[in-house]
């Protein structure tokens, strides 16, 4: 053996023991979990979430008196202005009806969650959908898919071009007054922004050399869209479903407080409640604050995780 | 027959332009024109510089880019008709090798999923039990332990993640792997290992590349036949050492002259060509030879209208010039200063700069002036020099291109009016 393939397997090996002997890889997912789990703002937002969870499932069980009887009636006057502020019996007070507050905003909660999450889903699944058929097709279609693309993305432009309120409020009011219209108007306003993100991410994923390579061992394009390009164009998206949670619970509020929401007043929501308590206002100021409060925290804690994510996803973002 | 032949290979681009309709208002002539053939069981070595179209004649090959004009033809296939799932299938028979070790590597597969992708596009072995031993055997061949298996391509070094490279274009068994600059990206030692297991495995599975690079020495090294380009087409192919001995294109030439000599002695002493000007742009590409708006022998009339071809000059060496052996003989003097120093193999001396120079050092005079010329023999030599017909041509040449000029932006304009 010469001098020069003695040194070569020297090197070699050298090389080989580089590699860890531990028995398996990490996935990028798994190295971002860790990161997550290193990070101040994540375990804060995840620890805010996890009460409001737990809230929103627990919530009618504990809650101290029932949240639409008017037990204490005869003791608020809306029309004279005197209104029953935080007592030993009912914590946060008493509403314009003489119904106990604490009690409402923790049954509330499990509508404003429902109504964050389900919108939510309906826009990020659209959206996925729609900006997955249009990435794919600009990515690998060639001149027509180029041109399917095109299309799709005009439409979607439409849709970013109209202000989010004033298209949920269309929404709702062509489908009528029901929790079930906010969660649509709220969903649809998120579809442009998942489809248009999710796109240009497999956009740039696309032109990777990776997905060269796969073209050159002769995967067929479907599978080079699922395996390759689609998970490599996650991470944004994920980011925006967690701060999407934060934006819809919000507009869903919003949407309440302009009297589109649930047409049952009695059920409370924390956006309902916001909107009611602005009549009273400047006799009851607490009543507003409670919820407003409520969902200021919510939409933190899912803004906190969104932004830790983001940054465990993507380490090169950072600062 | 040659294995991989290529004939007349064109990849234009268009350039296209507008809001809601693209229009074409143009193209990018990346690769105009190329035959070349590539035997079995040998390495085709293409150089050039950045941009003059060697990575997209290598995509061509493979189809990853869309041949314009022209014939692939592998082994008795068309390459360039066949429908696009006969070449997914095809593909198999030809694999690629890239230059980004990381970026070629998807990031979210592990090394089995990235080496198995290729055996399940092609229904080959019968489960992932197979396949997995597949793997290991071909992991083992170069040279990478089989507990990587399991592990993801940011956990591997830059010649580690090359290996998984070569390794997932060997999966598949083929006859030619197009290296796409498999090493620039690499340290220079590793780059040694990573060449020296390229020609292992050529050895041992008779394996044919075509190896694309930048880098001289590499392609040296690997190449049994060289192919230099430039601006789209290839100016000379031949043999390797007879490439390296005897350039005979101009542009050959002066790529081989920027290649530094290890002697000090001969290193000061050796000829050095300099171009001048850059690469022209391939969307608008000069009439005539390709490289006669920087060429240091350009000729008026011809070069600029007449577009050589790559001719047999002997001994399997092609070259695109059409003065490649006056040049080679001397008889065609300098038209454009060279840079810093040059000197022809002929008893006129023509250096324009001399004017300048108090001093010609003996190097720069022809090898057969044994004695040492004072500093006012080349000061008179000087003006004849001047006036060699050369002068005049180079002059020439400079309005040639001047005209050239507003003729090319004029048929822009009209381009655009067409579009």
């Amino acid at each position: 053996m010469s001098v020069a393939t003695k040194t070569d397997k020297i090197q070699r090996l050298a090389e080989l023991t580089a590699v860890k002997e531990t028995s398996t890889g990490a996935s990028l997912w798994r190295e971002a979990l860790r990161r997550l789990r290193h990070s101040k703002m994540a375990i804060v937002g995840a620890v805010i979430i996890a009460l409001f969870l737990v809230l929103a499932i627990v919530g009618p069980y504990v809650a101290p008196y029932s949240p639409t009887a008017q037990t204490w009636r005869n003791e608020v006057f809306p029309n004279r202005g005197e209104f029953v502020g935080a007592r030993g019996e009912n914590w946060f007070g008493l509403d314009h009806l003489g119904r106990d507050v604490f009690s409402r905003m923790l049954v509330g909660a499990r509508q404003t969650l429902l109504v964050g999450v389900v919108a939510t889903l309906i826009g990020l699944i659209i959206g996925f959908l729609i900006g997955g058929v249009s990435g794919a097709a600009a990515t690998l279609g060639g001149d027509a898919g180029k041109r399917v693309d095109s299309v799709i993305m005009r439409f979607i432009d439409m849709m970013l071009a109209l202000p989010s309120l004033l298209l949920a409020v269309s929404i709702a009011a062509v489908m009528g007054q029901s929790l079930t219209t906010v969660m649509i108007a709220v969903g649809v306003v998120q579809i442009p922004v998942f489809a248009r993100l999710l796109r240009g991410a497999m956009l740039a994923q696309g032109g990777a050399d990776y997905v060269l390579a796969a073209r050159s061992l002769g995967v067929r394009k479907r599978r080079i869209v699922v395996s390759q390009i689609v998970p490599n164009s996650l991470s944004p998206v994920i980011v925006q479903a967690t701060l999407s949670l934060a934006t819809a619970i919000i507009e869903a509020a919003a949407l309440s407080y302009l009297g589109l929401g649930n047409p049952d007043p009695a059920i409370p929501e924390w956006g309902v409640m916001l909107t009611q308590a602005q009549r009273f206002f400047d006799n009851a100021p607490m009543m507003a604050v409670y919820p407003a409060v409520g969902i200021i925290i919510t939409a933190l804690g899912f803004t906190l995780l969104g932004e830790a994510m983001r940054e465990a996803l993507d380490p090169k973002l950072k600062g | 027959m040659s294995l991989l032949e290529l004939d007349g290979v064109k990849v234009h681009f268009p350039i296209k332009k507008g809001i809601l309709f693209d229009r074409t208002v143009g193209h990018v002539y990346a690769v105009d024109g190329v035959s070349l053939k590539v035997e079995a069981g040998e390495t085709y070595g293409l150089v050039g510089e950045s941009g003059c179209g060697k990575t997209t004649l290598g995509r061509s090959v493979l189809r990853l880019v869309d041949i314009t004009e022209g014939s692939v033809v592998l082994d008795g296939t068309d390459l360039a008709k066949l429908p696009s799932e006969e070449m997914r299938r095809f593909r198999r028979r030809l694999q690629m090798v890239f230059q980004d070790p990381l970026g070629s590597l998807n990031p979210r597969q592990n090394i089995e999923s990235i080496l198995s992708e290729g055996m399940v596009a092609h229904g080959i072995g019968k489960d992932q039990e197979e396949r997995r031993e597949k793997i290991k055997s071909i992991l083992d061949k170069v040279g990478l332990p089989s507990n990587a298996l399991s592990r993801y391509p940011h956990e591997f070094s830059g010649g580690q993640r090359q290996r998984i490279g070569i390794a997932r274009a060997l999966v598949l068994e083929p006859d030619v792997i197009i290296c796409d600059e498999p090493v620039s990206a690499l340290d220079v030692s590793v780059q040694a290992q990573v060449i020296n297991l390229l020609e292992e495995l050529q050895e041992e599975l008779g394996l044919t590349y075509v190896v694309i690079a930048h880098d001289l020495a590499v392609v040296r090294h690997i190449s049994d036949t060289i192919g230099v380009m430039y601006l789209g087409s290839l100016v000379e192919e031949a043999p390797s050492d007879a490439l390296y001995a005897e350039p005979k294109h101009p542009y050959t030439k002066a790529l081989m002259s920027a290649v530094p000599v290890p002697d000090p002695e001969v290193e000061d002493k050796r000829e050095r060509i300099l171009l001048t000007g850059d690469l022209p742009s391939p969307a608008n590409p000069p009439s005539g030879c390709r490289f006669h708006t920087r060429c240091p022998w350009a000729q008026a009339e011809r070069c600029a209208t007449e577009r050589p071809e790559l001719r047999d000059v002997g001994g399997g060496h092609r070259v695109a010039c059409h003065f490649a052996e006056e040049i080679e003989s001397g008889k065609l003097g300098l038209t454009r200063p060279t840079g810093i120093e040059a000197v022809t193999e002929s008893e006129d001396v023509v250096v324009e700069q001399a004017e300048d120079e108090a001093e010609v050092p003996a190097a720069l005079l022809p090898a057969d002036s044994t004695t040492k010329p004072d500093a006012a023999a080349v000061k008179d030599k000087v003006p004849a020099a001047a006036e060699t017909p050369g002068d005049r041509t180079a002059d020439a040449v400079a309005k040639d291109r001047d005209a050239a000029a507003p003729d090319a932006s004029g048929k822009e304009k009209e381009q655009d009016k067409t579009g």
